[in-house]
């Protein structure tokens, strides 16, 4: 049961072969089990995930069940949703019930699916490892010793460790993609737009993106169905007719162009990284896929591109933090200003800090022009690259990320070194562009190794196609950690 | 050594939409504290803005009525400080792509002193845009605390930033009054300055002829004309006297005290914020379409200007009357709606009767009891009876001053009321023949002397004949019989 497709538990519940309750108690039980060894959730509320299981079976039994409908699910804790702690990974709202449901959280809802908890994340989303989280580090499944990847480090790892069928993640510059490749997972951050952000709290709001995490493609495109659709209370949400995201997985890929970025494989990528990504080309190729060498000039500039707006954004975003309507307040200070000072000091961990720090200084009077405006022409350049090479090709591909999964505080003391993790990734948000991560095989110390997938802006139906036909060739993806 | 005085305004005018500029929440003023805040107006974690339509429409409609450009693109940028009552730390507002560009606003100045002639001048609009209203912070009983109240954040303002072109108290007051006419006549703003819908911001600074601009102290949140004038003429004094003294004045932003009458530095530029506004990720540039803008422009109304023009040259009436009579959308209803139920209903066409009225008793007594046109007990149907009696010679202008006063304080139509106090006028030829007649006749001697060619003594015999009619006999006609006769 626990390595079971969305599509069979959707069967198997509306057969009544099981019950709602009985998946989610089943989820329950080995959270319970497993998860004060990788700490995976931050929040669980088995009374609250059992009453949604016991109306999913109430509407099962109507024959009025919806593909998701009785499935157990986790979020991220970056979701608000209503009743239940939302903490973003932060002391800063250790104490923040939401009085409202984000849309992808509503949108499960009314899906019918269970909500398990809230999956552990770097603090504010801003991480690559999942080390930046007041509720802990994560462990990666595969190896306690190791990281899961970040921001999404506890929806990856509860993913991969079968602690819930799927789960949500998002995305500002790989933190769906990067935690995938590193736990072995699947994942999919949509062209930005298609989600609507409304209820999921900002890093940086034009490049934060939530999407699907779980075992396969098919998983990924069901859950699509769910999650993507205009949402009025965003206006940066696309209005866009509704698709079916699984309607193209099964067609053949002869035909497709890969293109292969020829700066994605000159430098910085570990060698076991590489072999894996090669093999996967060379598997594509069988499928009937051709190969085109493309150029991404100005993606070498995407780190430093990113770590200019990302934190100008998150600077402002998290202004709201302030102790003074809800979370985290200093117990005790002097005045408004000290009071401002002590709960953001307090309430707020180093590598939040650190970027609040940089993006006001990159907007600040007399940098602005130097950094920010800067920042975002060369953003356009990014883009433009993109436009450019889907000229030649309908997909490209690459690394997620130079290496898998390190050790837990290995590249603690060095923030560039954590900001290169996401090198391949950050791109794509840059662009706004889809990708997604799949597994392509195990590196050293059998770590699972993730293929990039990137697609053209509303692609996502061919991605998933693209990724599918790999998986039915494969079984990568099937593969679980074992241990535990 | 004389100076002049250079000063710019920048006006904030809560715009009259139902909901916030990004959120669903009601705007209503005076609601208990915090129940118009929604998770928007509070800023809880994930919320989003979504542009209120309205609040973008009004901002064409004022662009449109001082001919500006209206951008078919402009931005919004969020402006960050913290303050306990910005819940988001930052405001979102415009920045350098605001919604409306350059226009202009001719005002009439009335000089406060002296015997200078009032004289029309045109102040430069240099943009106005699109923000979000603050909260506010209470200082009442919170057990040492503030409290704040979240109803206002989120409320609809334009801002409305002028060029530096007044040289005086009374063209900045001029300006303030003319722009706060001209929001509330295209209905974009309540105007009420109390609860604040309309504020000005006074930018004085003062110079030598031919100098460059002096440095400038920013008066701040003034909500009433008198105050403006009062804490611009001690800011104007104060900056003289301090550079005079040899000091210099330091840019500051500061408060005027209506108690004390001074002005005083809330802060010095030193400590001024940096804002560091950048583009909203949160919202869409607002586009503009040609097509949106001409259907916004479809709904203005004839403006001000326009109205004063055709008043003087289609009606007839002087500058001074169509000023007054266009003061106020509702006033220059008033006005049309009279004129026209004495066209329509009396046949009579007598705009500058319907002035001289409204101008003259309907807005005394208004101002004695410090009503505004809205709450005048006479309607307009009401006086255009009176009026066409007056017109037709029914009543005399005194006694329809009667009637008016009469229907003022206890309501009633024009005619039962000349009825009932018997204030028709005698205009039958026989009875007013037969008075004259009588006069004539008991005073022979004066009689005598007029027709000597002492002319004085018309007079005489009209104030006898006044009053031998109880004072209500035409006056026109009893002129005519009087000379007729003495005549002889």
């Amino acid at each position: 049961m626990l390595n079971s497709s969305l599509q069979q538990l959707g069967s198997a519940l509306r057969a009544r072969k099981i019950s709602s309750v009985e998946l989610t108690q089943l989820y329950l039980d080995r959270i319970a089990k497993l998860n004060p060894q990788l700490n995976a959730y931050i929040t669980l509320n088995p009374e609250t995930s059992l009453a949604q299981a016991r109306a999913a079976d109430v509407r099962i039994a109507a024959d009025s069940a919806e593909a998701l409908t009785g499935i157990p699910f986790a979020q991220k804790d970056i979701f608000c949703a209503q009743g239940w702690l939302t903490t973003c990974g932060s002391k800063m709202l250790h104490n923040f019930v939401s009085p409202y449901d984000a849309h992808v959280i509503s949108q499960f809802n009314d899906a019918g699916a269970i909500n398990l908890g809230k999956t552990n994340m770097d603090e504010f989303a801003m991480g690559s490892s999942n080390e930046t989280s007041h509720y802990g580090t994560v462990k990666n499944p595969w190896d306690t010793a190791r990281v899961p990847g970040g921001s999404s480090g506890g929806t990856a790892a509860a993913v991969a460790a079968r602690l819930c069928a799927a789960a949500t993640g998002t995305d500002t510059g790989g933190s769906i993609r990067q935690p995938a490749a590193l736990c072995g997972i699947s994942g999919l951050k949509p062209t930005y737009g298609v989600v609507s952000r409304y209820g999921m709290i900002a890093f940086a709001s034009s490049l934060d993106q939530a999407g699907p995490m779980g075992r396969s493609a098919e998983d990924l495109a069901l859950m699509m169905n769910v999650m993507a659709g205009f949402d009025e209370r965003d206006s940066t949400s696309l209005q866009r007719d509704k698709e079916d995201y699984t309607r193209d997985l099964n067609k053949p890929l002869t035909g497709l162009r890969i293109g292969l970025p020829k700066e994605f494989f000159a430098e910085g990528m570990g060698a076991d990284v590489a072999k894996a990504v090669e093999a996967a080309i060379a598997e594509y190729k069988k499928l009937g896929a051709t190969i085109v060498e493309i150029s991404l000039p100005n993606s070498k500039l995407s780190v430093p591109v990113y770590y200019v707006l990302a934190p100008a954004e998150a600077s402002s975003n998290l202004s709201r933090f302030d102790g003074v309507r809800y979370g985290y307040r200093a117990p005790e200070y002097s005045d408004l200003a000290d009071m401002y000072e002590k709960s953001r000091a307090q309430g707020f961990g180093a590598e939040v800090k650190r970027r609040i720090m940089i993006g006001t200084y990159v907007l600040s009077h007399g940098y602005y022009d130097a950094y920010y405006l800067q920042a975002q022409k060369i953003r356009r350049l990014i883009a433009q690259d993109f436009i450019e090479a889907y000229k030649q090709c309908d997909v490209i591909m690459g690394p997620t990320s130079p290496s898998t999964a390190f050790k837990l505080g290995e590249k603690g003391d060095d923030p560039v070194q954590m900001y290169l993790s996401d090198i391949y990734t950050i791109a794509v948000n840059l662009a706004g562009l889809p990708g997604m991560s799949i597994p392509c095989g195990f590196g050293a110390n059998n770590m699972p190794v993730g293929l990039q997938i990137i697609g053209n802006y509303f692609d996502e139906a061919r991605m998933l196609n693209v990724a599918h036909q790999y998986q039915l060739a494969t079984d990568w993806h099937s593969r679980a950690p074992h241990g535990l | 050594m004389t100076w002049e005085i250079v000063i710019g305004l920048e006006v904030h005018t809560q715009l009259s939409t139902n909901t916030k500029i990004f959120s669903g929440a009601s705007t209503a003023f005076g609601a208990e504290p915090n129940t118009q805040a929604d998770a928007v107006s509070i800023a809880l974690p994930g919320v989003l803005p979504v542009l209120n339509k309205g609040a973008v429409e009004r901002a064409i409609k004022f662009g449109l009525a001082v001919g500006a450009h209206i951008a078919p693109r402009s931005v919004f940028a969020r402006k960050n400080y913290f303050y306990p009552d910005l819940p988001k730390g930052y405001q979102i507002s415009q920045f350098d792509l605001p919604v409306v560009g350059q226009g202009t606003l001719t005002i009439q100045v009335e000089p406060l002193s002296g015997n200078a002639k009032p004289y029309e001048k045109t102040v430069r609009i240099t943009r106005a845009h699109l923000e979000e209203d603050a909260g506010k912070s209470m200082h009442g009983d919170f057990h040492g605390m503030t409290g704040i109240d979240l109803n206002r954040a989120g409320t609809p303002l334009l801002e409305i930033v002028s060029e530096p072109d007044m040289c005086s108290a009374a063209e900045a007051v001029a300006y303030a009054k003319a722009l706060h006419s001209l929001v509330r006549w295209i209905g974009i703003c309540d105007g009420n300055m109390q609860e604040g819908s309309f504020r000005c911001d006074v930018n004085v600074s003062v110079r030598k002829p031919g100098q460059p601009l002096g440095t400038r102290r920013e008066i701040k949140n003034l909500n009433s004309f008198k105050f403006m004038q009062q804490a611009i003429d001690y800011e104007v004094q104060w900056q003289i006297d301090t550079i005079e003294g040899g000091g210099k004045v330091q840019q500051a932003t500061i408060l005027f005290n209506p108690d004390t009458g001074e002005t005083r530095a809330m802060r010095s530029k030193e400590d001024a914020h940096d804002y560091r506004y950048f583009p909203d990720p949160d919202l869409l540039p607002l586009e503009i379409s040609e097509e949106w803008k001409e259907q916004v422009r479809a709904t203005l109304p004839e403006l001000p200007q326009a109205k004063q023009a055709r008043y003087v040259n289609d009606l007839g009436l002087s500058a001074y009357d169509a000023s007054m009579l266009t003061a106020s959308r509702e006033m220059a209803d008033f006005f049309d709606s009279t004129r026209m139920h004495l066209d329509t209903e009396n046949d009579i066409d007598n705009p500058k009767l319907c002035a001289n009225w409204i101008i003259g008793e309907v807005t005394a007594q208004l101002n004695r009891e410090e009503l505004d046109i809205t709450q005048c007990p006479i309607k307009a149907y009401q006086l255009s009876e009176l009026l066409a009696y007056v017109a037709k010679g029914r009543i005399s202008n005194s006694g329809a001053k009667e009637v008016f006063r009469t229907m003022w304080t206890e309501g009633g139509d024009a005619d039962s009321i000349i009825v009932r106090k018997a204030l028709e006028q005698i205009s039958d030829s026989g009875a007013i023949e037969a008075i004259v007649d009588e006069i004539i006749a008991t005073n022979a001697d004066k009689v005598a002397e007029y027709r000597s060619g002492k002319d004085k003594l018309f007079g005489f015999f009209v104030g006898l004949a006044m009053k031998a009619s109880k004072g209500k006999a035409n006056p026109a006609q009893l002129n005519d019989v009087l000379k007729r006769k003495l005549a002889g």
